[in-house]
């Protein structure tokens, strides 16, 4: 059983459910990724969704497009984000790490050589945002191979006899994108959120996360009580361009939002 | 090859929008179901006799349909080589091909119910062309636009106001036509219930490569049977300019059975294939995912998009409609480059031999068909693509050679 699979069961038995952040690897800077994903582990993150930074961040609002610029201006390459899990596992075994992008520079490195290196340096999970299930039977073989978790994202749009194609190749657990728009919109709605996953609910057992829109601890909150999981992004990736410069207060000021978020999902 | 060819043009893509390993739809889960409804509809129009009439109409009388061929005896007989045929897609009404293809979309989204069209836009052609049938129709119109490509093609930008249409600057990554295209497919996911996105070439997710080359294979049509009627017979050759590639697959794909008729593609080689600094992915990319399809790409070794260059907004563009990856790898198209020097060149000769201003874009096709006339016979033949008219670009032209206009 991976580290996906694992961590949800814990939770499950304890009655909680997960907290997961995303943010983008490379982004102030390089050097402040790990030291990042450390804290926020420390401040209650169960699991991390760690961006792969794209010069064509298609389902991404402003505040990520502008992330994966500042990564990018940077140099973070895939091969560079694979290196910081590596230094991250130095210190922590336990917390699974879920590459969050678009499919082209996995394309480009190859999917056999990056799954190999992914889970040689403990990467549990990977979501291709551009890559829907009809087109993704070679990454998923690469990916299954290495005992990597594929997680796809389930829509407002998405049907019944969708919901039952994407699951059935999915694992780890299914990421639902909590309104029609990009990462960060406004306009969250959680009756149909609710709605929709008991939909998805009749299709799976895996565990749902729910994404997009989920700005504050209320939200978080609200959206714990339907969902397995709680993903929060561009309200974290906010306080990075809001403190340009002060990494160490950009991860205090992230560990603090998580922290409260945590507070508010056990309450 | 010529079963293979067959099927290039008779049966690909397939279901899924895959034109070998290139296509298909590589969009986040959102716009799936979407898609697939704009599939349903374009298959079930595609055979609607009320539709067609429709369309048939809209472009003999709102377009101007048919364009003429047109035969450049003068610009022929100095090159010395064979005779060069104009397919004439500059008298199209909005001065370029792009508006057969949103009269084409525009009917769809209508019968669709939809109520607010978008469209992405490099050098504004494809933008104007939607704004001007979103006028006609009564639709709300929002249109995505570089933030560079507004700077450099203030013109088209203010016929798409007039034409009632809202442009919105881009600002995010290089400010040109693919950030154009990611902030469409973003407004799209946010309003899918009531937008319908005029995609205006050949790329993007199934089935748009499929329904814009449909759409736009009027002028291949037409210039067959012009030539034959013209001529007597088949061309010898065919040469489009290629950007994301709509004029030229819309004259290449009836012709494409026709094995004794070279094809030719030319893109942008800017400032030199060797510099870098050029829009050429199918001479000089490699494959990739962008857009929603996989294609041609320019792109570095990490997977990312590198900026493009080209003295033509409308082909600078890093990727590439799969069709035409496929007809390259399938050996049945060539893709060559011309670089902005050479177009510019093509753009000031035809329009001093011939009285007629080429778009920069097409400027590119006609270099390169300049180039390959004079290799030829006589006898032989080569119908050209002018894919849209110059004035346009007169601005872009006048301050190259140092004069405020």
């Amino acid at each position: 059983m991976g580290r996906i699979t694992n961590c949800f069961e814990r939770l499950k038995n304890a009655g909680r459910q997960a907290l997961i952040p995303y943010v983008t690897a490379g982004d102030p800077a390089p050097a402040v990724s790990v030291p990042l994903m450390h804290a926020m582990v420390a401040a209650g993150a169960d699991i991390i969704e760690l961006g792969v930074p794209f010069s064509d961040p298609m389902a991404d609002g402003p505040v990520i497009q502008r992330a994966a610029e500042r990564a990018l201006m940077q140099g973070t390459s895939l091969r560079d984000v694979l290196a910081m899990v590596a230094e991250f596992r130095r210190q922590d075994t336990g917390t699974p790490v879920v590459l969050m992008g678009y499919l082209n520079p996995v394309e480009v490195m190859g999917y056999d050589t990056f799954a190999k290196a992914a889970a040689g340096v403990g990467v549990d999970g990977v979501i291709s945002v551009d890559l829907p299930p009809e087109e993704a039977h070679g990454l998923l073989t690469a990916l299954r191979g290495q005992a990597i978790d594929p997680i796809f994202l389930l829509a407002p749009t998405t049907d019944d006899i969708r919901i039952e194609k994407i699951c059935a190749v999915a694992s780890g657990y299914v990421y639902y994108v909590a309104l029609k728009g990009v990462t960060g919109a406004a306009g969250l709605d959680v009756q149909s959120v609710a709605d929709k996953l008991a939909q998805i609910g009749r299709h799976t057992g895996l565990p749902v996360a729910v994404g997009f829109g989920i700005k504050d601890a209320d939200a978080a909150a609200t959206v714990a009580k339907v969902a397995d999981a709680v993903v929060v992004g561009s309200s974290l990736v906010k306080k990075i361009e809001q403190n340009a410069g002060q990494s160490d207060r950009i991860i205090r000021e992230i560990a603090d939002v998580l922290a409260r978020m945590r507070v508010a999902m056990d309450a | 090859m010529t079963v293979q060819i067959k099927q290039a043009a008779g049966a690909l893509p397939d279901d899924n929008g895959h034109f070998g390993p290139y296509g298909g739809r590589f969009v986040a889960e959102t716009l799936m179901v979407p898609l697939r409804e704009l599939q349903e509809a374009y298959d079930k129009y595609l055979s609607d006799d009320d539709f067609l009439n429709e369309l048939d109409e809209d472009l003999r009388q709102f377009v101007g349909r048919p364009s003429p061929l047109y035969l450049a005896e003068r610009w022929s007989a100095q090159l010395g080589g064979a005779q060069i045929y104009l397919k004439r897609e500059d008298l199209n009404h909005t001065g370029a091909h792009k508006v057969n293809n949103t009269v084409g979309q525009a009917l769809l989204a209508k019968r669709m119910g939809k109520t607010r069209i978008i469209a992405e836009t490099g050098a504004g052609q494809h933008g104007v062309a939607t704004a001007t049938v979103a006028a006609r129709l009564g639709l709300k119109c929002v249109v995505y636009m570089g933030a560079v490509d507004i700077a450099r093609q203030a013109v088209n930008v203010y016929r798409m106001k007039l034409l009632g249409a809202e442009v919105v600057s881009v600002a995010s990554g290089s400010k040109t036509l693919k950030d154009a295209l990611n902030e469409a497919m973003r407004d799209w996911v946010t309003n899918i219930d009531d937008t319908f996105y005029i995609i205006g070439t050949v790329a993007g997710p199934h089935p748009y490569p499929a329904m814009v080359r449909d759409f736009q294979a009027i002028i291949g049509r037409e210039a067959r049977a012009q030539i034959l009627d013209q001529a007597g017979r088949l061309p010898d050759a065919l040469v489009a300019c290629v950007g994301g590639g709509s004029n030229a697959i819309g004259l290449f794909y009836p012709f494409l059975d026709d094995s004794d008729v070279a094809v030719y593609g030319v893109e942008a080689a800017g400032h030199g294939l060797e510099t870098g600094r050029h829009a050429a992915p199918l001479c000089a990319g490699r494959p990739g995912v962008l857009h929603g399809n996989r294609t041609y790409l320019m792109e570095d070794d990490n997977g990312q998009i590198i900026e493009t260059h080209s003295i033509s907004a409308g082909l600078d563009y890093p990727g590439v409609g799969p069709e035409h990856a496929w007809l390259k790898d399938a050996g049945r198209a060539q893709y060559v480059a011309i670089s902005d020097d050479e177009a510019l060149a093509a753009f000031h000769n035809l329009t001093r031999v011939e009285g007629i201003m080429p778009a920069l874009e097409s400027s590119h096709a006609l270099a390169y068909a300049g180039k390959l006339a004079s290799t030829m016979a006589r006898d032989q033949i080569i119908v050209v693509n002018l894919s849209g008219r110059g004035d346009k670009d007169i601005h872009t032209v006048a301050a190259l050679e140092g004069i405020k206009v």
